[in-house]
């Protein structure tokens, strides 16, 4: 067996964790059962990893084999990767081809390794209609390099495909027109959505992420709220904002709505727009060049951040709609401009 | 009533009643328990609010004690105590308030200066405390001290009046500051 392939699959399993171990190698399903249990898990990671690299080698393990393994590693640390959105879109007046994922799936690769004679690309089905795609780049004189992969999560009835990069840039544009062709579709553009958290990416692409079972009205709602939290709270403290607390309460909840919000770690604002100032004169007033900046919000999760500034008492309820637009417009990257 | 009048009512039988201003309302919570949780003789009443004017139609007893809380991480919370203290009459200035900065702890969140509400307390001639109130130890024994001084200002010590508490906690205070 190719010594390559025994490294690659030996470094893809230190990079598990060992509470993982078993889920990601009983999903691989490449070692039989009988195979996993004679080998000693309790073992330290460096000499497990070699036992199941000898078993692999046993079992004739091939390269698209251990490109299958890193892409169960990498489907179980999704958040490890920053996805992009990308947006297909088919000439107008063509009809949706109801396209075959094999005819897809063989299209694509075709399309690669007519560009480039050496490159891996491994395709995994999941559930929904979706293909995982895992691509490594090599070059006309060199083989691929299996340590810097791209990913691509395509959704085929859809024109959503989600991207994560590998650190050679340079193969972006053709990974991009190998999934429009292979797709039957006309062009490819990039969305203003970025994030690590792939499954709230797709939730705010779906619009799933608004799942509210709520079935009595808001207003019975809020007020069976307020009467468990007075229960709690101590009849000797009174709060003399008690109104405004409620409509800031009601703002909040009509804007965000009861659920969970999907998670972003950031949003980022790009301002090309004049200063504006009340003071006459000072140095930034009068330019006709538009002020350049950017802003920035980060956060572990941004819209639940959000979500509780004005019932924090930091900012004034409603807020600007260039924050809640984010989940339904799907997008975290703005740029403002002067109208 | 627009502005607070400290001896506007008549005071209620052995009641203190503390009015916490400040938009951080989860932190003023979280004080308001610990001081009720004190031993104390006077029945304690906490009135929370964001900001002043206090809504008018409501019946409330006599305040005895104003503490306007500023998060020093917020500039926006030192704006709405600046403006809520044009509602308070001059007389309460007269040892019935005190102001509480918190968040000092965590220096590269601040964006308040240290001096600015040290000026603030200094203009209004009333006692300035620094407690960060999300750590639990220092907001019990801030809730000690307030309910101490709650006490006081009721009137409920004998032999010590709320001016009189006030002008022994001047003389700690910082020298160079009487100048400005």
């Amino acid at each position: 067996m190719d010594e390559t392939v025994a490294e690659f699959i030996k470094r893809t399993i230190l990079k598990i964790p060992m509470t993982k171990m078993m889920t990601v190698l009983k999903a691989w399903d490449f070692l039989s059962e009988n195979q996993l249990q004679t080998v000693n898990f309790r073992k330290r990671k460096e000499s497990l990893a070699q036992d199941l690299v000898l078993l692999c080698e046993e079992n004739g393990v091939s390269l698209n084999d251990a490109a299958l393994l890193d892409i169960i590693y990498t489907q179980f640390h999704r958040h490890q990767r920053v996805w992009d959105l990308f947006q297909m879109a088919k000439e107008p007046g063509e009809d949706i081809d109801l396209s075959d994922m094999e005819q897809f799936k063989s299209s694509f690769k075709k399309i690669l390794q007519r560009a480039l004679k050496n490159v891996t690309v491994t395709f995994r089905d999941t559930e929904e209609n979706a293909v995982w795609i895992r691509i490594a780049w090599g070059t006309q004189y060199r083989k691929p390099n299996q340590y810097k992969p791209a990913y691509v999560m395509y959704y085929s009835q859809t024109p959503y495909a989600f991207i994560s990069f590998s650190q050679l840039r340079s193969n972006t544009p053709l990974l991009c027109q190998a999934l429009t062709i292979a797709s039957k579709h006309h062009q490819i553009v990039k969305m203003d959505l970025r994030s690590r958290y792939l499954d709230s990416l797709k939730a705010i692409v779906f619009k799933q992420y608004n799942q509210n079972f709520e079935t009595h009205n808001s207003a019975t709602h809020l007020q069976e709220r307020r009467l468990g939290l007075d229960i709690n709270m101590d009849s000797r403290i009174i709060h003399e904002n008690r109104i405004e607390k409620d409509r800031v309460h009601r703002v909040t909840q009509e804007i965000f709505g009861d659920y969970s919000q999907p998670r972003l770690e950031f949003a980022q604002y790009k301002l090309e727009t004049k200063f504006k100032s009340d003071l006459n004169g000072g140095i930034l007033a009068e330019r006709e060049e538009p002020l350049r900046c950017l802003v920035k919000f980060s956060s572990p999760h941004l819209l639940e951040a959000l979500k509780s500034l004005a019932s924090a008492g930091i900012a004034d309820a409603p807020l600007s709609p260039l924050l809640t637009c984010i989940p339904s417009k799907g997008m975290n990257y703005f740029k403002i401009k002067d109208k | 009533m627009s502005v607070l009048r400290p001896q506007d009512q008549l005071p209620g039988l052995n009641a203190a009643t503390i009015l916490l201003v400040g938009t951080d309302d989860a932190l003023l919570q979280q004080l308001a328990d610990a001081m009720l949780k004190e031993d104390c003789a006077s029945t304690l009443k906490v009135h929370l609010a964001q900001s002043l004017p206090l809504p008018s139609n409501v019946n409330r007893p006599r305040i005895d004690l104003i503490v306007f809380v500023v998060n020093l991480h917020s500039k926006y919370s030192l704006q709405n105590v600046e403006e809520s203290l044009h509602h308070v009459d001059a007389t309460f200035f007269l040892g019935k308030v005190g102001f509480l900065a918190t968040g000092a702890g965590q220096d590269n969140h601040c964006s308040i200066h240290r001096n600015t509400v040290l000026r603030l307390a200094h203009t209004y001639r009333s006692p300035l405390f620094f407690c960060d109130l999300e750590v639990e130890g220092f907001r019990a024994t801030m809730a000690q001290r307030l309910v101490r001084m709650l006490q006081i200002c009721a009137g409920h010590v004998p032999g010590v009046s709320a001016l009189n508490l006030l002008s022994l906690m001047r003389s700690s205070e910082n020298p160079f500051l009487e100048d400005v």
